[in-house]
C-alpha cells in the first residue's frame, strides 16, 4: 500500500475485560482505556486532534453512542468519526486511524474501541443478518459447528479433536499470563479428555468451551505520524500494511465447490506486496481473531497459506505457545476475552504491545521485529495488519 | 405517483426482532438515582478545574479528563427554564398524553440544564426564563422519573 507518510502506535490503553462491570457505565469504562492509552503514549487529550469510535451497532441498543460517550471519550469540541463493520469494527478502527494519520488529516489520533455485551442480546442482534425469508428462522446466529465437522471430515474425529482442544487449553495457559483477559480458567493438558466429553455441546461438535466469551470492555489507541511517533516514543509500533476482504453471500451458496476464504486471499496479497515469502519465518509473532478454537485452528492454515495438516503439526508440536517458534495469542485471544466492538483492535494492539516490548507477562521472549494481527467478522470479513519494528521504508 | 402494483399472491413475513438490553449505571450515576429517590435531593459534580457543575452527574469532566467520582454538590430543587418545545403528537412510548411540554432546566447551582416534564401550565403559556420548582414522585421507579415533573414558582 502506498502511504503518504507513516504511521507508529504510540499507547495502547485497555479496560480489564469480564462478564460483568455493573460498577462503571459505558463511558466510565471507555474512560479506563482512554486514560491508559494517554498515559502509555506520553500525550494529554490536548494533543489529540480526532477521536475515531466504534463498536458493534445494535448490540448495546444505542443510538450513536459516539455522541454520547464524549463524557468518557474526551472527543468533546474535537473531530469525530464513527465507524462500524461489525466484528472487524475493531480492526477497521485501526485502518481508519492509519488512513487519517498518513494523509496528512492529523498529526495524532485516538481510536476506542468498545463494547458491554452484558447490556444487550448478541446473538439477538446478530439474528438480523440472515435472510428474513430463507434463513432467519433456521440459523444459529453467530455459533456455527461447520468448521469442527469439516475438519473431522478431513483430518478423522481424534486427531481434529485433540487438535481443537490443544489449541483451547494453550490460549488458556496464554490468558493466565495476561491479567486483563476476562476468561482464565486454569486448564490444563490432562483435562483435555474429560472437557471434549463433558463440555456442553453448542452446535455439532463445537463445544462451550471452544467458544469465545461475551465480554465488557474498552481498548483504545494512540497513533502518531512518523515525525510525532519519533518524538513521543522510543519504540513505536510501525504500521507496514493493512489489508481487508470481504464477502457477504451464505457460506454454502456454491454448494461443496472450494471456495477462497477471505483469510487465505487477504493474506496471500499482504504477503505478496510485502515481499514476504515464507511468514513462518518471516513473521515473528500472530495476534489472531479466533472466535473458537476450532476456527483459530482451521484459520492457522489459511493465513500463513499452508497446505495439508501443517497447520495441525503447529499446534500438537507446540509451534503456537508463548515461547514457541510461531506465537499465536500470547493475550489469550478472543476465546479468553470478547468485547466485540474492541475485539478486533485488541488484536493489534496486543501486536503492537508485543513489537513495543511493552507486552508485561505475556511478553514473548524474543524480540518481535514482525507481527501480524487479524480481524474477522461476518459473514466472511477479514482485515490483516502487518506491523513492524523499524520505520517501514 | 404510481400506486396500481400487482401484488397478488405476494407474501409479507411478520417478524419480530427482540432486543433486551440492560443499562449499568455505574458508581456516580447510581448514587444521583438513590439520594434522588430517598433523600429527594438533587446532585450534581463539580470540577474544579474547569470550574463547572454537572447535572446530571458523570464520573470525568468531559473536558479536561478530570476525575469526579467524589466531587459532589448538592443544587436546587428549583430552577429557569433555558428552552422548551410542545408534544403534539401522540405515541406508546410517550410519557403523557398530548399536547405536553419537555423543558430543559437549569437549576440553581448547575452550569447544566436537564430535560424533564414540565406541567401545571398550558403549554402556550410557557415562556425562556421563568421559574419552575420539581415535584417528586410519590413512588419510585429508580429512575430520572423519581422527579415526577416540575412546575411554576415564585421566582
Amino acid at each position: 500500500m502506498k502511504k503518504n507518510r507513516n504511521v507508529g502506535i504510540i499507547g495502547v490503553g485497555q479496560s480489564v475485560y469480564s462478564s460483568h462491570r455493573e460498577e462503571v457505565n459505558q463511558p466510565e469504562m471507555i474512560n479506563e482505556a482512554v486514560v491508559e492509552a494517554l498515559e502509555s503514549a506520553g500525550v494529554t487529550i490536548d494533543d489529540v486532534e480526532c477521536i475515531v469510535h466504534g463498536n458493534m451497532e445494535l448490540f448495546e441498543m444505542i443510538h450513536q453512542p459516539d455522541l454520547w460517550h464524549v463524557l468518557g471519550t474526551g472527543a468533546y469540541g474535537k473531530e469525530t468519526l464513527r465507524v462500524t463493520t461489525g466484528g472487524t469494527t475493531g480492526a477497521t478502527l485501526v485502518a481508519a486511524a492509519d488512513h487519517l494519520v498518513a494523509s496528512g488529516l492529523h498529526d495524532v489520533v485516538l481510536a476506542i474501541g468498545f463494547e458491554k455485551l452484558q447490556e444487550g442480546h448478541t446473538t439477538g442482534g446478530i439474528t438480523n443478518m440472515a435472510d428474513p425469508l430463507w434463513g432467519r428462522q433456521l440459523q444459529t446466529g453467530a455459533l456455527t459447528g461447520m468448521t469442527a465437522a469439516q475438519m473431522i471430515d478431513e483430518f478423522g474425529e481424534e486427531r481434529a479433536k485433540k487438535v481443537a482442544m490443544k489449541y483451547r487449553i494453550q490460549m488458556d495457559q496464554h490468558a493466565m499470563k495476561n491479567n486483563k483477559a476476562h476468561r482464565r480458567l486454569g486448564l490444563s493438558p490432562d483435562q483435555a479428555e474429560e472437557l471434549a466429553e463433558n463440555s456442553p455441546q453448542l452446535v455439532g461438535e463445537l463445544r462451550m468451551i471452544h467458544m469465545c466469551s461475551q465480554s465488557d470492555g474498552a481498548c483504545a489507541m494512540v497513533f502518531a505520524s512518523e515525525e510525532k511517533a519519533k518524538a513521543l516514543c522510543d519504540q513505536p509500533a510501525w504500521i507496514k500494511d493493512h489489508i481487508t476482504a470481504h464477502r457477504e453471500e451464505m457460506f454454502c451458496i456454491f454448494g461443496d465447490a472450494p471456495v477462497l476464504s477471505t483469510h487465505r486471499y487477504a493474506a496471500r496479497k499482504l504477503f505478496g506486496r510485502c515481499g514476504i515469502t515464507n511468514p513462518r519465518e518471516e513473521i515473528d509473532l500472530f495476534e489472531m481473531y479466533d472466535p473458537s478454537s476450532w476456527w483459530g485452528s482451521d484459520w492457522l492454515r489459511e493465513f500463513l497459506l499452508l497446505e495439508g495438516d501443517a497447520h495441525l503439526k503447529m499446534i500438537e508440536n507446540d509451534e503456537i505457545a508463548i515461547d514457541g517458534a510461531f506465537p499465536v495469542n500470547p493475550s489469550g485471544g478472543v476465546i479468553a476475552s470478547n468485547p466485540i466492538g474492541a475485539t478486533a483492535m485488541v488484536r493489534v494492539a496486543e501486536a503492537a504491545l508485543q513489537v513495543m516490548g511493552r507486552a508485561g507477562d505475556h511478553q514473548v521472549p524474543k524480540t518481535v521485529n514482525q507481527a501480524l494481527a487479524s480481524g474477522f467478522g461476518g459473514t466472511m470479513w477479514t482485515v490483516l495488519f502487518l506491523l513492524t519494528r523499524e520505520v517501514p521504508s | 405517483m404510481q400506486s396500481d402494483f400487482d401484488t397478488s399472491d405476494c407474501y409479507t413475513i411478520e417478524g419480530k426482532l427482540a432486543l433486551p438490553y440492560t443499562y449499568f449505571a455505574g458508581r456516580v450515576g447510581s448514587r444521583f438515582i438513590t439520594t434522588l429517590r430517598d433523600q429527594h435531593k438533587i446532585m450534581g459534580v463539580r470540577c474544579a478545574a474547569c470550574d463547572t457543575v454537572f447535572v446530571p452527574p458523570r464520573q470525568t469532566c468531559e473536558r479536561c479528563l478530570g476525575d469526579l467520582t467524589d466531587s459532589w454538590c448538592e443544587v436546587g430543587s428549583r430552577g429557569r427554564v433555558v428552552n422548551f418545545t410542545v408534544v403534539r403528537y401522540p405515541d406508546r412510548h410517550l410519557p403523557r398524553p398530548v399536547p405536553f411540554v419537555l423543558a430543559m432546566i437549569l437549576l440553581e447551582g448547575a452550569d447544566t440544564p436537564i430535560v424533564h416534564l414540565l406541567e401545571g401550565i398550558p403549554p402556550e403559556q410557557v415562556a425562556v426564563d421563568m421559574a419552575v420548582e420539581a415535584v417528586f414522585a410519590e413512588t419510585t421507579t429508580n429512575t430520572i422519573r423519581d422527579i415526577d415533573h416540575f412546575k411554576p414558582c415564585d421566582a
